[in-house]
């Protein structure tokens, strides 16, 4: 390539200069090329009828077939309404655990007893799915785990948990509340940390006391970072971690466990119906993508910065 | 400052309090370390709670019998060092040239990358991607395939950026090649960000069940999660493992045994590595 008119710096000057950056990069750019571009190639499968032996480009087109099989489908309004309840259900109760965490480790004045909480709590963090679902279904086994084990002593009938679909989302959603509480604390502690002493100073000479102090200088002042986790919550509320669900749930609660993520995972791996999930997918990866997008303009609106 | 009444018996509810939230948090963990040295008897009548009963180590005997979960954390092991490293060296080759301004074309990649956070191709897509690249049950898959992710890229291109230019400038001065100043200067200076993200990343890398399972299909290449999954979460454990000289050994304390041993290595770890993610977690939020 001939070397373009230098001004401040060509291109033939840049490449000299940056040479070495360039090269390093390209593994990089490689590696998004290969396995998060190209796989949206495939995304084309989701208007065709697909077939093993044509392959991706050589299958028949199918246009929106697989969309309107999939939105007149009992499925639909089923994982529809399962990922959108278990969403909100963790908004409603997930999202406001670790604030007031927060706010309560922040008015521990032992700084030891406070470090333990904080250890503790952030523990089950680095347990992992698998490991998490396991103790989770050990411990409310029907036969011989400890829950049903007390139930009896007391007096009580065994319940097999995990097969009762009213009970599904209440065990999900406690599931990640004990899971993540702690560690999502970290960044309302952070902000607690941040808030100007001087104004508690002002307030309690104001005679203010402690509640009237929690509602007009604490909250206050974490009011922008709660702003912010929301917005981002609403950016994902697809995103209900379907890698535990599919742990958890079986034939009997899917009437209540069944999400948009785990409908693909079953139709597409274990059924084989390559073009009918992918449909699902894109629809559930636009869905979000718009979630996204309206989440960071309320961010900008609301809180002077977004995403972009 | 004087404290009302109120005041002080908010203070000891709240101490009472996480007080309380500390022993919920902990039971499920010692309840199952308790009942894995228990004898399955006093596991079976509920005689468990909070500490072992008829101590034994039946149930380890049992685990650690089982050739599977050698193999399990053997390739868990690989897959964690291999991978991280593998992950590190193309996380530092993107987040070091991006964090160059002068940089052209800087512009175009960060929105490519950026992008991938906001869509990805889905689960069908990503596994007929490895199909189509003759991956699917090949260790590589594992490695390679996973091995970028933009949050942490994000996370060590803003600390590179927070390292001054004059640095590096004076190092170009005295005659130091590009090679030098990223390996000699940029990278200690970024210690702690390194930590933190090979941390992110081995951490990920140790506990990651989902892919494995979807993409291994040889019995000696999948890690220990997968395996975890039919032990533990399906309850379906091997029947090497329920025979054993002495007695008959039900399903339930081998099944805690093998949680215990499974997260053992973590919780060891954890508390020491802790302040790197809180630390990770901060620098995460500046950049949204």
């Amino acid at each position: 390539m001939p070397a373009l008119p230098v001004k401040t710096g060509g291109l033939g000057k840049t490449l000299r200069r940056d040479w070495f950056l360039y090269a390093i990069l390209v593994p990089f750019v490689l590696w998004y090329i290969l396995f998060a571009f190209k796989p949206m190639y495939g995304l084309q499968i989701a208007f065709k009828d697909y077939s093993v032996f044509q392959g991706i480009a050589g299958s028949p087109w199918a246009g929106f077939s697989h969309f309107e099989t999939f939105l007149q489908s009992d499925y639909f309004l089923r994982v529809l309404k399962n990922t959108l309840l278990i969403s909100l259900y963790s908004l409603l109760f997930a999202f406001p655990a670790p604030i007031l965490l927060a706010l309560l480790l922040n008015d521990v004045k032992n700084a030891m007893f406070k470090k333990m909480v904080q250890t503790i709590t952030y523990l089950p963090h680095f347990i992992s799915v698998v490991v998490v679902c396991g103790i989770v279904t050990n411990l409310l086994a029907p036969g011989n785990g400890i829950v049903n084990l007390l139930l009896e002593q007391l007096g009580f009938e065994k319940i097999y948990f995990l097969a009762v679909p009213e009970y599904f989302r209440t065990i999900f959603i406690s599931m990640g509340i004990w899971q993540e509480m702690g560690f999502s604390a970290i960044i309302y502690i952070a902000a607690l940390a941040g808030i100007n002493t001087d104004l508690y100073e002002a307030a309690v000479v104001d005679g203010a006391n402690k509640w009237k102090r929690m509602l007009n200088v604490t909250l206050p002042g974490i009011l922008p970072t709660i702003m912010i986790m929301l917005i981002l919550k609403i950016g994902s509320l697809l995103e209900v971690g379907y890698e535990a669900i599919i742990l958890l749930y079986q034939p009997a609660t899917y009437e209540t466990a069944d999400v948009i993520n785990s409908y693909v995972y079953r139709e597409g791996i274990l059924n084989g119906r390559y073009d009918m999930a992918t449909a699902v997918g894109l629809f559930n990866s636009v869905v979000g993508l718009l979630l996204i997008v309206i989440s960071n303009r309320l961010s900008k609106k609301y809180t002077g910065n977004g995403l972009w | 400052m004087t404290e009302s009444r109120g005041e002080k018996l908010f203070y000891r509810f709240n101490y009472v309090f996480l007080t309380l939230l500390m022993i919920i948090v902990l039971f499920p963990v010692l309840y199952v370390l308790s009942a894995s040295f228990s004898s399955p008897d006093a596991v079976v009548s509920g005689r468990v709670i909070l500490f072992p009963v008829e101590p034994t180590l039946d149930a380890y005997k049992a685990v650690f019998r089982e050739p599977t979960i050698w193999l399990g954390y053997a390739n868990t092991l690989f897959y964690t060092v291999a991978g991280t490293l593998v992950s590190m060296v193309l996380t530092i080759c993107g987040a070091y040239s991006l964090s160059k301004r002068r940089l052209k074309g800087r512009k175009a990649i960060n929105l490519m990358i950026s992008f991938t956070l906001v869509f990805n191709a889905g689960i069908i897509p990503i596994y007929m991607n490895f199909r189509s690249l003759d991956l699917l049950d090949t260790r590589s898959a594992i490695i390679f395939g996973f091995a970028i992710s933009t949050f942490n890229v994000i996370i060590l291109r803003t600390f590179f950026q927070s390292v001054p230019e004059e640095l590096e400038e004076a190092a170009r001065i005295d005659g130091a090649s590009e090679a030098t100043i990223l390996l000699q200067i940029m990278l200690p200076l970024s210690k702690a960000a390194l930590a933190t993200v090979t941390l992110f990343y081995a951490v990920g890398r140790w506990n990651g069940y989902f892919w494995a399972m979807v993409l291994l299909r040889s019995e000696d290449k999948v890690p220990l999660q997968v395996l975890l999954n039919r032990l533990v979460v399906q309850m379906k454990p091997s029947d090497s493992m329920m025979v054993t000289d002495s007695s008959y050994l039900i399903a339930e304390t081998v099944i805690y045994a093998t949680i215990v041993v499974a997260v053992l290595p973590m919780m060891l770890f954890y508390p020491f590595i802790q302040k790197y993610f809180v630390h990770g977690v901060m620098i995460g939020s500046i950049k949204g």
